[in-house]
């Protein structure tokens, strides 16, 4: 197998077991890797109405066939389970080196499911993989973690992604870090993390990651590296003044979000910009692995400003470099909060960083809660201390607060979202989904409302960002004001970027690239004959499969909506004066183009085209039947043979029944008598040699069936126990 | 005089192009554990030095091979290990001052830069040209700016030590 190594890795931490499956080839080839891969696994290991802290919900670490090779920016992993933010399918990405160096180590995925009973941490070293006690390392910040965990195990080169105290705090927005400072950082991941009490993964490969035409690869990356050298974008802008050189251009558009999303331009933004940190803060630039743009800004806190703000309950040395602030975290945690003092969001920034936090939702939640603060519903009874636009003393004692949900920071913990409601005014939360929207305000670029409104993990900037034609004008410029033609570039752009994500690459190269540059790249990597049209579709398919998965977990298209204050209450001055955002006359178009109904619901037929199971019972009970007697015929078989038949029959639904079949008991079980799914129990013997303290002999597996289907259901479960008792496992 | 790599530390942004050309170069694939040239990172400092073989004048590692399998390319004057005559011993692994000469666990054969016979891949693969191919004398290693600073750098250290 080229361009993939093949191999997942599937942790179960309640049990204590380690295993290596192959990668399913044909999900591989369907969804390319990555976002698409991890997706798959996920929608077929879960159920996605349970709990995201639940030790069922599985966390899935999914690299690209082009992580860890030298096309440029092929850094990426993802991280894919239910977001504790959003109760969506969630997909963060980060760069780095963890990536590839999983792919040295291996892997493609790495699946951890079940929750340990005491803090441990991940220690993958090429085949060796072992789970560790992380008692000594429980409480610590990220920096400290990593280093710690490469000084125990006595390897520097080990490539360490963990979680700060947010994560261990189950902060519903905490992020997983790596290499320090790299953040998968939306939707809470962190927290899921840390409800494993799994603290870290560490990870050190010496193999080799192959690719099937050497030659035309390397025709294809030189090319790719021309095309990104020769772009104002990735040639100069990003390695000069990193991401940060957007906040004139999107302060100048009369977008730059501010106190709230109030206003759309900060008249302190150019103390923020990427001009000014590189003239007074920059250390050095920094590049992820294979990165030929090294967009990522190594900063220092001048000598007197490393005192200037108290942190009391996390004390460091502030006198290191550190990373950032990037353009988001720089205005959520800046201009959102009216905050124009470098030292202050870059010190909010760093603090983010080591406690494990998604600076954008950690800025968000601050501004709703300063707002909420400024109107009154909150007083200094509730906050503890003045929370006033402008304050970086307060952000800064809120971010610190808010890892260790001490005091009101407990309440900050939630999100802006539960926090909004639960002071009973909902309408300050600028969140789609239950996620706090990114630094580009939808009143000034419609297109950008679109893609916040549908995104699949809530509001966010990187699976549409159509601030490229509407702002910057790549691949051509469109009028951000305009409405026409924004629902077909918002479909074309999530369809592409769901495809780069899979891939493994980074989302920059895309400002100097396009798909028929990657096309190249992936065929000779993976050997797969892809073409524009199935890479175009498999990105159609990652998008679907997402949505339904959403669906399943009961988020609609009612769900697909943006918050008052952008649709009616327009921009007070600048530029952009007099504009809202006009979702509801491009959403139509949007789900006319995606063929699904008028109210958001994937049709079956869109899903058939894209070989993706029904979102009717009908349909999916049909091929059930099917099925069924197709495994009659069987009997008698090994569990094996059984399981073979049935993932043959069933297709992706069989997955699960092959994983009952793997186990050496499985029991079936139906939540309610008129329950929509029933439950597959399956216990596994041969794990009990693991230490006492990690064992929990069970498993629980949920077959996605209706009431009708118990009986057919339960006849496979007795077939594998039949087989089991003839002593075939 | 020879051309040798001319390594500018202050212009690397630890990337690893270098290490995965050098890597596809020897094995045909993204190996970076197989590199001869290795990017240190001084991850508090935001510091990156690629190192590799300096070609040193005095090569400890020619001296203290039992065998003779160190040679020197008389094209490129790179100092080269000949596979059918290394027996694996690793002395010169132990020899070289650098750690810039490494033993294969598959073949137990060593392997070092041969300057790619002329054409190295990681200056090639460079996106900020901190890795020259440049007429040098072999006296300074390469890093000559950068060795200065260092100096600097030790100096006051012992300064503020006496302090």
């Amino acid at each position: 197998m080229y361009g993939w190594s093949g191999q997942v890795l599937r942790v179960d931490l309640s049990r204590g077991s380690i295993a290596k499956e192959p990668l399913r080839a044909d999900w591989a080839r369907d969804y390319v890797g990555g976002r698409g891969v991890g997706s798959k696994y996920l929608y077929e290991m879960m159920d996605p109405t349970i709990d995201p802290f639940a030790p069922d919900n599985p966390l899935i670490f999914a690299t690209g066939p082009l992580t860890g090779t030298n096309a440029s920016c092929g850094a990426r992993y993802m991280v894919i389970t239910k977001g504790p933010l959003t109760n969506c399918i969630t997909t963060s990405n980060s760069g780095g080196h963890w990536g590839p160096e999983l792919r040295f180590a291996g892997y493609d995925l790495v699946i951890v499911e079940g929750r340990a009973t005491r803090p441990c941490y991940l220690w993958i070293y090429d085949d060796q993989v072992e789970i560790r006690d992380a008692s000594r390392l429980w409480g610590k910040g990220v920096w400290a973690t990593e280093d710690e965990v490469r000084t125990e195990l006595g390897v520097p080169d080990a490539v360490v992604a963990s979680i700060g105290p947010a994560g261990e705090n189950l902060v519903r927005f905490a992020a997983i870090m790596n290499d320090k400072h790299r953040a998968a950082g939306r939707s809470g991941v962190g927290a899921v993390m840390g409800a494993k009490q799994l603290k870290a993964i560490a990870v050190r490969g010496t193999g080799a990651v192959s690719v099937a035409d050497s030659r035309g690869f390397m025709e294809a990356m030189w090319a790719m590296k021309a095309k990104l050298k020769a772009s104002p974008v990735t040639g100069q802008g990003l390695p000069t003044y990193g991401t940060a050189v957007l906040v004139n251009v999107i302060n100048e558009h009369g977008m730059h979000p501010t106190r709230n999303w109030r206003e759309g331009q900060f008249e302190g933004a150019d103390a923020l910009s990427g001009e000014t940190i590189t003239e007074t803060r920059l250390v050095a630039n920094k590049a992820c692995f294979a990165c030929t743009i090294a967009c990522g800004r190594v900063t220092k806190l001048p000598e007197d400003a490393a005192a200037k703000f108290t942190v009391t309950m996390h004390p460091r040395n502030w006198r290191i470099a550190g990373e950032g602030p990037e353009y988001e975290s720089g205005w959520a945690l800046g201009s959102n909060c009216g905050i124009s003092d470098l030292d202050g969001v870059l010190k909010a920034n760093y603090l983010c960083n080591d406690l494990g936090m998604d600076p954008i939702t950690m800025g968000g939640t601050v501004a709703a809660a300063m707002e909420m603060y400024e109107k009154g519903i909150l007083s200094l009874k509730e906050t503890g201390m003045p929370l006033e636009f402008g304050s970086a003393e307060a952000l800064i004692s809120m971010v610190e607060r808010t890892a260790y949900r001490n005091g009101f920071g407990n309440e900050l913990a939630e999100g802006s979202k539960r926090l909004c409601d639960k002071f009973g005014r909902p309408e300050f939360a600028m969140v789609s989904k239950g996620q706090e929207f990114p630094a580009y305000d939808p009143r000034g670029a419609q297109g950008m409302g679109l893609g916040y409104a549908t995104s699949n993990r809530g509001g966010c900037h990187l699976k549409s960002y159509t601030i490229s034609p509407e702002i910057l004008g790549i691949p051509h410029k469109m009028d951000p004001t305009a409405v026409e033609g924004k629902a077909e570039i918002t479909k074309l752009f999530q369809d592409v970027t769901s495809v780069v994500d899979a891939s493994g690459l980074c989302i920059f190269p895309t400002f100097a690239i396009g798909l028929e540059d990657i096309l190249p790249l992936l065929v000779t990597a993976t050997g797969i004959p892809y073409t524009l049209e199935s890479l175009l579709l498999a990105g159609e398919r990652i998008w679907n499969l997402e949505r339904i998965w959403n669906f399943r977990a009961g988020i609609t298209g009612k769900d697909d909506a943006l918050p008052k204050r952008l649709v009616a209450e327009p921009i007070p001055a600048g530029p952009m004066k007099g504009k809202v955002n006009r979702l509801a006359e491009m959403l139509p178009e949007y789900y006319r183009l995606r063929g699904w109904t008028a109210d958001g619901r994937p049709t079956d037929e869109k899903l058939t085209e894209l070989g993706l199971p029904a979102l009717d019972a009908q349909a999916f009970r049909e091929r059930r039947d099917r099925a069924m007697v197709r495994v009659e015929q069987e009997e008698g078989s090994t569990p094996q043979e059984i399981a073979e038949a049935i993932e043959k029959a069933f297709g992706a639904e069989g997955y699960v029944c092959r994983v009952a079949a793997a186990h050496d008991r499985a029991r079936i079980d139906a939540t309610s008598p008129d329950a929509a799914s029933v439950t597959v129990t399956a216990e596994r013997l041969a794990d009990r040699h693991v230490g006492p303290s990690l064992v929990l002999p069970r498993s629980r597996l949920v077959v996605e069936v209706g009431a009708a289907e118990r009986a057919a259901c339960e006849k496979v479960v007795k077939l594998i126990e039949v087989a089991l008792l003839r002593g075939g496992g | 005089m020879p051309q040798l790599l001319k390594i500018i530390p202050e212009k690397c942004t630890g990337c690893m192009q270098c290490e995965l050309a050098c890597a596809f170069v020897q094995v045909g694939a993204f190996q970076p554990s197989r590199s001869v040239i290795r990017v240190h990172v001084f991850d508090e400092l935001a510091q990156y030095a690629p190192y590799t073989c300096f070609q040193c004048e005095e090569a400890w590692c020619m001296t203290a091979c039992p065998v003779n399998a160190i040679a020197i390319n008389p094209d490129t004057q790179a100092k080269v290990v000949l596979d059918n005559i290394c027996v694996g011993c690793a002395l010169c692994v132990i020899a070289c001052p650098f750690g810039t000469i490494f033993l294969n666990p598959g073949t137990k054969k060593a392997f070092k830069c041969n300057l790619c016979d002329g054409d190295p891949a990681c200056v090639r693969s460079c996106p900020t040209a901190a890795i020259e191919f440049a007429e040098l004398d072999g006296k300074d290693w390469g890093v000559g700016p950068w060795a200065e600073r260092i100096n600097t750098n030790y100096a006051e250290a012992l300064a503020g030590e006496e302090r």
